[in-house]
């Protein structure tokens, strides 16, 4: 008899492959595609296509280049999720080259060239993001407003949506407005109070439309952390990070600031927490680093959105964090049974 | 009874339990199979000694092997009858390897040998009952095998505060310790009160998963019926919770440090089996030679545990399991989750086999092609010794030893539960396993050139000390050449005179037995020199190795040594002395003696003196320049030695000056040519000090050159060097004022 001679273990828990936690975390992505779709029409799912298409084709040319088998890297869904959440990122309706540009930069530069799934030091979906943002601000910051607020008083239907991403849509002013981040960051003069009273981005209808963008992501995130795909660690530590910072400046300077709620509720707070900066491979790996390096993003969020260029800063928070990752693995290394303190740093040796 | 308090330990994993399957069945007991086959090594530690030749006959229960060496085992026939080989069969071993087996055939006639029980066990001494057991083959039989009784002796060294009985069998599948829990309830509880006897632990404590509800039952109604004060602990089920460090932190919230044993923190932990073993072999004095293994996985019809001889081929138990062959895709010694693979079911069942799994492909598939690890951290979650498996694994993949190695890889156990859990089914603990023997190679290596290069400092200080020896010796005779040449001279005449007289018989006839002792005598001192040489040898070898113990131990006998030749040394000079006429005699030249020639012999003798004592100047002025070239300390010692030295060299000029045949040289003869002697091994000595010196300060400053930043600590160690010198120096100065002391005295 042949028998398989094998190292153990010789059992393996059924059905968690690599390509099902990818699956899941797209699947988690679906409540808050939908709220995006029901606010702003139809642009998000045409951006989800695009990119789907572009994802893959630039992972299988990069791929047949580096002479790996095509089909089975392209079955862990990695490139996909990598599209998915670009197509999230992107306003809905971003031109389709900046959705090609942005989706194909992060699976070529960021990810294949270090050696494809695994090997990336940065969030791909967030260098392409990155990219795009600094490459093409104007579209870059053409996000839709919700119909009730706009000037048109209608959402884009879907040939509107297909014109604008394709083509040009002349009367595609009368549909957009500024985030609400947005309005609050140009808010110039007025002070907090007077701000939310007249800037139409602050009023209620358009900073409800972002609180239920929010509350879907927050649900998939908590389907993630069901089906234990992330830890809480990171996603709580950005959050409470978020959470604090603002709260603290809130209470000291309550009529410049925006309030905690605000905060957490506007923007890709909660998508950023959730799905962004829980990407295993560019984030940090022990327990105790994912709470630093959650904390950082959310300091750097809060930064970047009072302080910074941009209105909103989960990728460049999520970006500049993974620079730190490596080193901050190094000094929060769980302590192992047996030992009394936990090895720390980058000095091979020193035991106990 | 269940209101212990249960810890917890970090991560673990629920894999399917598969246990219901075997147990089904009652206990099995297979027939007699054709042979038995009993490797020498079921045990951790050397294989045992046969005892038996082929073609004996032997009795079930007799001793076949013995052990050897401390950590080792006795092996006992588990049937009558004869032993047909003693060959290489292959064994149930991970890398499919054939050991040296002793295989039986049996009659059938199952004879028991004569059983000695120690029914007064209560009263003996725990060695005596713990030497019976290891009389009896009793191995750890939950997996590794560990004899006993070095496990028993071993739980002394610290008290025992817990006495840890482990029935977790956290492994899927594995359900012999169930089994033998309800079967031997009271022969368990037994034999751990009988360990615990031998222990005095204050608690003992038996660890058991939830998923044994009859095992616990059983025994919580026979410690009730025995009004035992041994605590039965529940434990959560959760693998690997049967792992010794695992269940330690479960029972107790102790954590056994990294790199020590559970005895190390007063704790003993024991598999069930064993301590029905124990019971067995004292209560009814069997010998360890049948266990309870689990046969059980989808390609055997009748899954179900068996009582079964040592040494049953796997092939008899799979077919009384009933196996359809073209089922079977693997078959595994162990769980699924430690076991190991067999290439064949002639491997026989040893001590520590507790199950064997014939898997089916559609129970246990091929694993899934290898994905990229994408750090999510699942394994983390799920390794129970906090390790990192991710960031190990990076380090595995790239070969960076120490990196791994600083993140705990020595730390991983081995439990499977990261490969369990990985989506990438990436085999983790493969990678584990290779980079620990490519670290433990290393180190090998590293040790291996560490001595080498140990050895060759050693050499080439030794080499400098030997040449500077030679040289200065060489040295010696040239001078002592030169002075003989004009005291040959010089005696020419006088010997031409005492040729012309006549012989002296009754001379001759006293000479041979005088002769004789001198003889003795020097060939004493050969022997004597040649012994304190290879002494001062071996105490600068250790001194190179800084073996402390060896080096006190050394300088006891090299200065008893040196003693007992200045010992020899005086005794000859006295035979030389007691018999003046000796050394004409030796020389047939001088066989003739007239009543001067004591008087010209002494004036030779003289002589001779003198150019040694002039010799060893030189030697001493050597010395001290080498010292002065060196290093301060020493340089006072040398330079008032060599202040002696010009003293008696001196005086013995002195007294050669004045030829008069008076007594005075003659006396001081003996005595100067002791301390002469006893001089040049001082300055042997001295040189090898200097030698052993420079190699150490030269070793030191090439530290001091080669990394700067510990340039405070190498000084000091300099200093410390130089102190331990002057310190060195003192006490031999001291040795030779004693020595001179003597001199004088004798």
């Amino acid at each position: 008899m042949a028998l398989l001679r094998i190292t153990s273990p010789h059992t393996q828990r059924a059905g968690r492959r690599t390509s099902w936690v990818m699956q899941m975390v797209i699947y988690a992505t679906l409540p808050g595609i939908i709220v995006q779709t029901w606010l702003f029409g139809w642009g998000t799912v045409i951006n989800l296509a695009i990119a789907g298409v572009a994802a893959l084709l630039s992972e299988a040319a990069i791929l047949a280049m580096r002479r790996r088998p095509i089909r089975f890297f392209l079955q862990d869904y990695s490139a996909l999720l990598t599209a998915v959440l670009l197509g999230i990122a992107l306003p809905p309706t971003v031109p389709w080259w900046v959705t090609v540009t942005a989706v194909s930069f992060a699976i070529v530069f960021a990810k294949q060239i270090y050696g494809g799934l695994g090997n990336n030091p940065f969030n791909p979906a967030m260098v392409g993001y990155a990219i795009v943002l600094v490459s093409f601000p104007v579209p870059m910051s053409q996000w839709l407003g919700v119909s009730s607020v706009v000037a048109s008083g209608e959402m884009l239907s879907f040939s509107q949506s297909l014109q604008a991403i394709f083509h040009q849509l002349p009367v595609i002013d009368s549909y957009t407005m500024a985030t609400p981040l947005d309005g609050f960051k140009h808010k110039e003069l007025l002070d907090s109070q007077s701000a939310f009273e007249t800037l139409p981005a602050l009023q209620a209808a358009s900073i409800d439309s972002w609180l239920w963008v929010n509350l879907a992501y927050l649900m998939g995130g908590l389907a993630l952390l069901w089906l234990r795909i992330i830890t809480w660690h990171t996603p709580a530590a950005l959050l409470g990070a978020l959470l604090v910072m603002s709260g603290l400046f809130y209470v000291f300077d309550t009529s410049n600031a925006a309030s905690p709620f605000f905060h957490l509720t506007t923007g890709a707070a909660m998508f950023g927490a959730f799905f962004i900066a829980t990407d295993p491979v560019s984030s940090c790996t022990s327990n105790r680093g994912k709470l630093i390096y959650g904390a950082g993003i959310g300091i750097l969020i809060y930064i970047i959105r009072t302080w910074g260029g941009y209105p909103d800063g989960v990728a460049f928070g999520v970006l500049l964090m993974n620079f730190a990752a490596p080193l901050i693995d190094y000094y929060t290394q769980p302590r192992t049974y047996g030992h009394k303190k936990a090895k720390t740093g980058l000095k091979i040796g020193g035991d106990h | 009874m269940q209101t212990a308090q249960v810890f917890s330990f970090h991560g673990g994993i629920h894999p399917e339990e598969n246990k219901t399957q075997s147990l089904q069945l009652p206990l099995g007991k297979p027939s007699l199979p054709k042979e038995l086959i009993l490797p020498l090594s079921q045990h951790i530690g050397q294989a045992s000694v046969p005892l038996v030749a082929i073609g004996d006959q032997v009795l079930k229960g007799a001793p076949i092997a013995a052990n050897n060496g401390l950590l080792s085992s006795h092996l006992h026939a588990p049937t009558s009858g004869t032993i047909t080989a003693i060959e290489s069969r292959p064994i149930a071993h991970p890398s499919g390897l054939s050991d040296l087996c002793i295989v039986l055939q049996p009659d059938g006639k199952e004879t028991w040998t004569e059983l000695k029980p120690l029914p007064n066990w209560q009263q003996l001494d725990a060695t005596e009952v713990i030497s019976h057991l290891a009389d009896m083959g009793i191995v750890g039989m939950g997996g590794a095998g560990f004899p006993t009784q070095v496990k028993l002796q071993g739980a002394h060294k610290k008290p025992l505060s817990h006495f840890i009985i482990n029935a977790a069998e956290c492994e899927p599948y594995i359900t012999s310790d169930d089994t033998l829990i309800r079967e031997k309830t009271r022969e368990l509880v037994l034999g751990i009160e009988l360990f615990q006897h031998l222990v005095q632990a204050e608690q003992v404590t038996i660890g058991i998963e939830d998923n044994k509800p009859t095992a616990i039952a059983a025994l919580n109604k026979t410690l009730t019926e025995c009004n035992s004060k041994i605590q039965l602990v529940v434990v959560p089920t959760k693998y690997p919770s049967g792992g010794e460090r695992q269940l330690i932190q479960l029972l107790t919230g102790q954590e056994v440090p990294s790199g020590q044993y559970p005895a190390d923190i007063g704790i003993l932990c024991q598999n069930v089996g064993t301590c029905v073993a124990g019971y067995e072999a004292v209560y009814l004095g069997k010998p360890l030679i049948s266990r309870i293994t689990t046969l059980t996985g989808k390609a055997l019809n009748a899954p179900q545990n068996v009582d079964v001889l040592l040494g049953t081929p796997v092939a008899h138990l799979l077919a009384y399991a009933d196996l359809q062959e073209k089922q079977l895709n693997r078959l595994i010694i162990g769980g699924p989750m430690m076991g190991y693979t067999l290439d064949s079911a002639a491997v026989p069942i040893v001590k520590t086999t507790n199950c064997i799994l014939a898997a089916n492909k559609k129970e246990l598939p091929a694993p899934a092609p290898e994905q990229a690890c994408i750090r999510c951290g699942m394994c983390e979650q799920a390794c129970p010794a906090s390790l990192l498996p991710q960031q190990l694994l990076w380090f595995s993949k790239s070969q960076e030893l120490e990196k791994a190695e600083h993140y705990n890889l020595f730390d991983c156990i081995e439990c499977g539960a990261c490969s369990y859990v990985c989506p990438s089914s990436i085999p983790l603990v493969q990678y584990y396993r290779h980079t620990k023997s490519s670290i433990r190679d290393a180190r090998e290596a590293a040790v291996k050139s560490d001595l080498a290069k140990q050895r060759f400092e050693a050499r080439k200080a030794r080499q400098d000390a030997e040449a500077a020896e030679k040289e200065a010796k060489r040295l010696a005779r040239q001078q002592a050449s030169a002075s003989k040449a004009v005291q040959t001279k010089k005696t020419a005449p006088a010997t031409k005179t005492t040729e012309k007289s006549a012989l002296n018989a009754s001379n001759s006839e006293a000479a041979p037995q005088i002769n004789d002792t001198t003889k003795k005598l020097k060939v004493d001192v050969a022997i004597g020199k040649s012994k304190l040489k290879k002494l001062q040898k071996q105490l600068v070898e250790a001194q190179e190795d800084e073996r402390l113990e060896d080096i006190s131990a050394l300088q006891l006998h090299v200065s008893e040594q040196e003693k007992a030749l200045v010992e020899l040394e005086t005794e000859l000079a006295k035979a030389v002395k007691a018999n003046p006429t000796k050394k004409p005699s030796d020389t047939p030249d001088n066989s003739v003696e007239k009543a001067k020639a004591p008087a010209n012999d002494a004036l030779k003798k003289a002589k001779i003196d003198a150019a040694i004592a002039k010799a060893a100047v030189k030697k001493v002025e050597k010395a001290l320049k080498k010292a002065e070239e060196l290093q301060a300390p020493e340089v006072d010692a040398i330079r008032q030695q060599l202040a002696d030295a010009k003293k008696r060299a001196d005086e013995l000029e002195k007294v050669l000056d004045n030829p008069s045949p008076s007594t005075p040289p003659t006396e001081q003869k003996p005595a100067v040519s002791a301390a002469q002697l006893d001089l040049a091994s001082q300055v042997k000595k001295e040189k090898i000090a200097v030698a052993l010196a420079k190699a150490k300060i030269n070793k030191l400053n090439k530290r001091l050159a080669s990394s700067p930043e510990d340039a405070e600590t190498v000084s000091k160690d300099i200093e410390a060097a130089q102190q331990q010198l002057v310190q060195a120096e003192s006490l031999l100065a001291t040795l030779i004022e004693s020595q001179h002391n003597s001199q004088e005295t004798s």
